[in-house]
Formats: C-alpha cells, sequence, structure tokens
C-alpha cells in the first residue's frame, strides 16, 4: 500500500484517513525549540466536503489515497445513478446520488464535469463554472422593462430554480454561475 | 549543471526587512557595549554535536591535511558548547551573533539555518537574566510592549488546560487533549514530553505574549535539557522560555555546571535517541572536561532574531525577514 511521509505532505496530497480519502488544504509544521515535531493539517474530507485539522507527528508515514480526477462527458441519468464517460477510453462510471451532491441541479447531457474518482469509483462530480440552460417556466412579467431591477424565479431545463430579471422569457436560455446559483446574462442562440 | 528553471530569484525580506534586522544587529551590539558584555565568535562546524532527541544535525565533512580519511563534522544548532568553553577559560560575561542549523526543520517559523543571539551571565541567577532579555528586546525592537508577565509552566496549564503538567501521566495527558476536541489525539502515540509539547504548542502558545512579553518559567525537570533543576522544586527546571505574539523567541537556563550530571544526561539521552531510533551523536568531552575545571556559576539565553524580526514586522511567515529561505536557495 502506498504511503506518504509527512515530509512528503503539501497542498492537494491525497491521503486516508478514518478510512475517507482527504486532501490536504494546509500543513504547518509546528515545533517548540527543544521538542516534539508535528505536522498541524488542515484536509477536505473528498466524499462529505468537510473540512478538518489533524495532528500528526513529523516522520509518521499515512496511507496515500488512490484518487484521480478526470474530466468526463455526462450520458444519461437512470433514476438511480448519473452515468458518465471518458472520451477517450470510451470507459464509464456511474455516480450515485452522493457523489453527485448539487451537480444533478446543473449538468445536462454531454456536459464535461470534472470527476473525482476514489478507486475507480465517483466521490464527487465537479461542474463547469458557468452552464448554458433553457428556461422552462416563469411568469410572462411586464413587457418594456429592461432595468433587470427586482427579478422573478425561472426554472430551468434541468429542474433548477434561479431568479432571473424580468425581461427574460420562457424558453429563452440563460448564462448561470454554478458557483453562486445566480443568473449572468441571456445566453446567444447558437 | 543545468539551471533550475521556474524559482523566484529575488529576496523574501523587504527592504524595509533588511533595514530593520540591520538596524535590530547593530541597537544589540550597542546594548551589550554598554553592559560590559564582550562579543565572541565561535566555530559554526564541530566534530561533536548535543545529544537532545529533538535537534537534528546538518553534517559535512572536512577532507585535507592531517586528515587523509575525512572528519566528520557537523554544523551547530547552537553556539553553547563552545561558549561554555569560553567561560570555563575565565572570559567573563559573552555574547554570540551566529547562523544555527538544524535538520528537519522548515516551515512558517522555522528555516533549517537561523540566527542566533545567544550570551552567557556569570553570577547572574534567572530573574536578573530574564529582566535583562526583557531590556534587550526593548532596546532592539521598534514597537516592542510595555508589559511584561512571569507565569510557571504548570501555572499555564492549569489556568488553560486544568491540568497538571508535573504529576499527569502520559495517558491524562493525552484524555486532556481529547477533552479539547484535538482531532488526531485518539491515535497518536508520544510520551509524557510529547503530549506536554503537544498541548503546548496548540492551546497554550496561541495565548502568550499577546500586548505583553511572556516569560514562561520553571519547566518540568524531563524539560531540562542543560538547565539545572530548582532547588526549591526539584520537580521543574532553571529554564525559562520568552514568547510574544504566540511565538516562542528566546529558551535559558541557570546553567548546569556539574560535569557528572551533564555526562549522564548526554548518555541518557543517547539512549533515548537509540530506542527511537535515531542515531546516538558523538559526545562533547572537551566540553565535559571544561566543566570539570569548573564553570563560574551563570545563566545563558539564546534568543532567534528571525523571529524577533517577525514579531517586530508583524509578519507570520520567516520567508520574510530572510534574504533567502530555503525555499529559495
Amino acid at each position: 500500500m502506498a504511503s506518504y511521509n509527512t515530509n512528503e505532505f503539501r497542498g492537494g496530497l491525497k491521503l486516508m484517513l478514518d478510512g475517507d480519502p482527504c486532501v490536504i488544504i494546509e500543513n504547518e509544521f509546528v515545533k517548540p525549540g527543544k521538542g516534539q515535531a508535528f505536522n498541524r493539517v488542515k484536509l477536505r474530507n473528498l466524499k462529505t466536503g468537510r473540512v478538518l485539522e489533524k495532528t500528526f507527528k513529523s516522520g509518521e508515514s499515512v496511507e496515500a489515497a488512490d484518487v484521480l480526477e478526470r474530466d468526463l462527458a455526462y450520458l444519461y441519468n437512470d433514476g438511480e445513478f448519473w452515468y458518465f464517460m471518458d472520451n477517450e477510453t470510451f470507459e464509464q462510471y456511474q455516480a450515485d446520488a452522493n457523489a453527485m451532491g448539487e451537480a444533478t441541479k446543473w449538468i445536462k447531457e454531454q456536459d464535461i464535469c470534472t470527476v473525482t474518482l476514489w478507486n475507480g469509483q465517483p466521490i464527487a462530480v465537479e461542474v463547469p463554472n458557468f452552464v448554458v440552460l433553457e428556461i422552462t417556466e416563469t411568469d410572462p412579467g411586464l413587457k418594456g422593462d429592461t432595468s433587470g431591477g427586482g427579478g422573478k424565479p425561472a426554472t430551468l431545463e434541468t429542474g433548477a430554480v434561479v431568479r432571473v430579471p424580468l425581461f427574460v422569457q420562457t424558453g429563452e436560455k440563460i448564462k448561470v454561475d454554478t458557483r453562486s446559483g445566480e443568473y449572468v446574462s441571456r445566453a446567444k442562440d447558437d | 549543471m543545468g539551471r533550475r528553471r521556474g524559482r523566484d530569484w529575488r529576496p523574501g525580506a523587504s527592504r524595509e526587512a533588511l533595514v530593520r534586522r540591520a538596524r535590530m544587529l547593530a541597537r544589540i551590539r550597542a546594548f551589550f557595549a554598554e553592559q560590559g558584555v564582550l562579543e565572541v565568535e565561535t566555530p559554526l562546524l564541530g566534530t561533536a554535536f548535543g545529544t537532545d532527541p529533538a535537534i537534528e544535525p546538518l553534517e559535512c565533512r572536512f577532507a585535507g591535511p592531517g586528515f587523509p580519511d575525512g572528519l566528520q563534522m557537523y554544523l551547530q544548532s547552537s553556539p553553547e558548547f563552545f561558549m561554555k568553553r569560553l567561560l570555563a577559560a575565565g572570559s567573563g560575561p559573552i555574547y554570540q551573533v551566529s547562523k544555527s542549523f538544524r535538520n528537519g526543520e522548515a516551515g512558517r517559523r522555522h528555516n533549517p539555518e537561523f540566527s542566533l543571539l545567544e550570551w552567557y551571565r556569570p553570577g547572574f541567577e534567572l530573574p536578573e537574566l530574564i529582566g535583562e532579555v526583557a531590556d534587550l528586546v526593548r532596546a532592539v525592537v521598534a514597537d516592542p510592549p510595555s508589559r511584561t508577565r512571569h507565569a510557571a509552566y504548570a501555572e499555564l496549564f492549569a489556568e488553560i488546560l486544568d491540568v497538571d503538567p508535573l504529576a499527569a501521566d502520559a495517558q491524562t495527558l493525552q484524555e486532556c487533549a481529547v477533552s479539547n476536541h484535538l482531532l488526531g489525539a485518539e491515535t497518536l502515540e508520544l510520551d509524557r514530553d510529547g503530549w506536554l509539547d503537544l498541548l503546548m504548542s496548540t492551546f497554550i502558545e496561541p495565548h502568550l505574549g499577546q500586548g505583553e512579553l511572556t516569560f514562561v518559567t520553571d519547566y518540568p525537570a524531563s524539560q531540562a535539557s542543560l538547565a539545572r533543576l530548582n532547588r526549591q522544586d526539584p520537580r521543574t527546571a532553571a529554564r525559562f522560555e520568552l514568547y510574544w505574539k504566540g511565538i516562542e523567541l528566546a529558551n535559558g537556563f541557570e546553567e548546569l555546571a556539574d560535569a557528572e550530571e551533564q555526562s549522564e544526561r548526554f548518555e541518557q539521552e543517547n539512549c533515548r535517541r537509540f530506542s527511537a531510533g535515531q542515531r546516538p551523536m558523538p559526545v562533547d568531552d572537551a566540553l565535559l572536561s571544561a566543566l570539570e575545571s569548573g564553570l563560574p556559576p551563570c545563566s545563558g539565553v539564546a534568543l532567534g532574531l528571525d523571529r524577533l524580526l517577525m514579531c517586530d514586522l508583524g509578519r507570520d511567515d520567516i520567508d520574510a525577514v530572510l534574504s533567502f529561505s530555503l525555499a529559495r536557495l
């Protein structure tokens, strides 16, 4: 089993902690002048997204996590799993709702997502920062209002609801920032 | 040889940091000139090294006249042993500004090569030396705190963690760490002193030296290092540390002058090194001989100048006060 010595610790390194894969966010070397050296490490649990801090004795070894990030194309959802494909190897992967998290709100077929694989299984799915989605339902709103002030809710083709300006109508495509869940602009039709 | 590309060639220290360092050094020399303490230089390279299991040497090898097979040498982790030999030879009060070296230490507060101010005061007991350390700090930095606090090691543990560091065993200290939500404490395997170090650096240090200079005194005897044990309470040692802004700046002792006890501590520490899988260090026989011939009763202290400059400039990374830290070599 691969392992890392504390001297190899750096941001981005992936470790196993209590059975879960984690990534190092910050690594601090702590040592009293005349005493034991420690590494105080801030990590993110890649399954739950939770950030935790853990102290290691310097010189200790910790099991490495077999974690990869891949850009995969989203294919479809069968009600239970979301299926992705590597466009180069044509290898397919299935992600459960846990791994999908918020991603289900934003993706549609053929979108390329960054999928975190642990032992070959998707554990986290990151959607592009910006996606273009069609509005399936929104109040007609007032004609001629182009100020954008106020806004109204709009349901998108994925089921997500975002606030849009009053002048945007059902059937239009809009650009959304997936990190904040906010409307950015109307999308030009290609 | 190919060039290593992509590294920043520029120094970590700003021009202001360079100026402040130069001014600090000038003020240190002025301070000691006024006190009648003599500046000395001792070798950075020695053939012996301290046995403290927490300090690992950077090593190198001399080859040349007299040493056809080469000579194993150690970059000194402090000028202590050489300075004690000067004291035993009758130097009187001495100070030194020098580079010191420690293997394995690099981080926001550590660089493998760092600047140390070390001085010795024959005839001083600890309270006098502590007073002089406070005076020196106030004389050399731009913006020193005016308050000083003295707190015994055990008093701080009682106040902040409600545990007695002189009596508690390793298991009690581990339970203390766990109940204070120190993640990872359940699975760490440490000895008593290891737990004390962890509790100190995690829960106590951040409170020390906030708006004041804090002198922590009366360290547990197991952490005496080269200090004499306290006569009133031999569970503690005549050792202190200075903290400012949560950073450990200086370590001082009322010096152990007994050659026999010193020799025993070297042996014990080398045994601990051996059982921890570390190489035993060559014992400094010349230091033991000097102690036998007689070290005047004295107190001594080592103060990290890079860290003092960090505190003075309000920087939290040692890279910002060094011309070229490890990452920039």
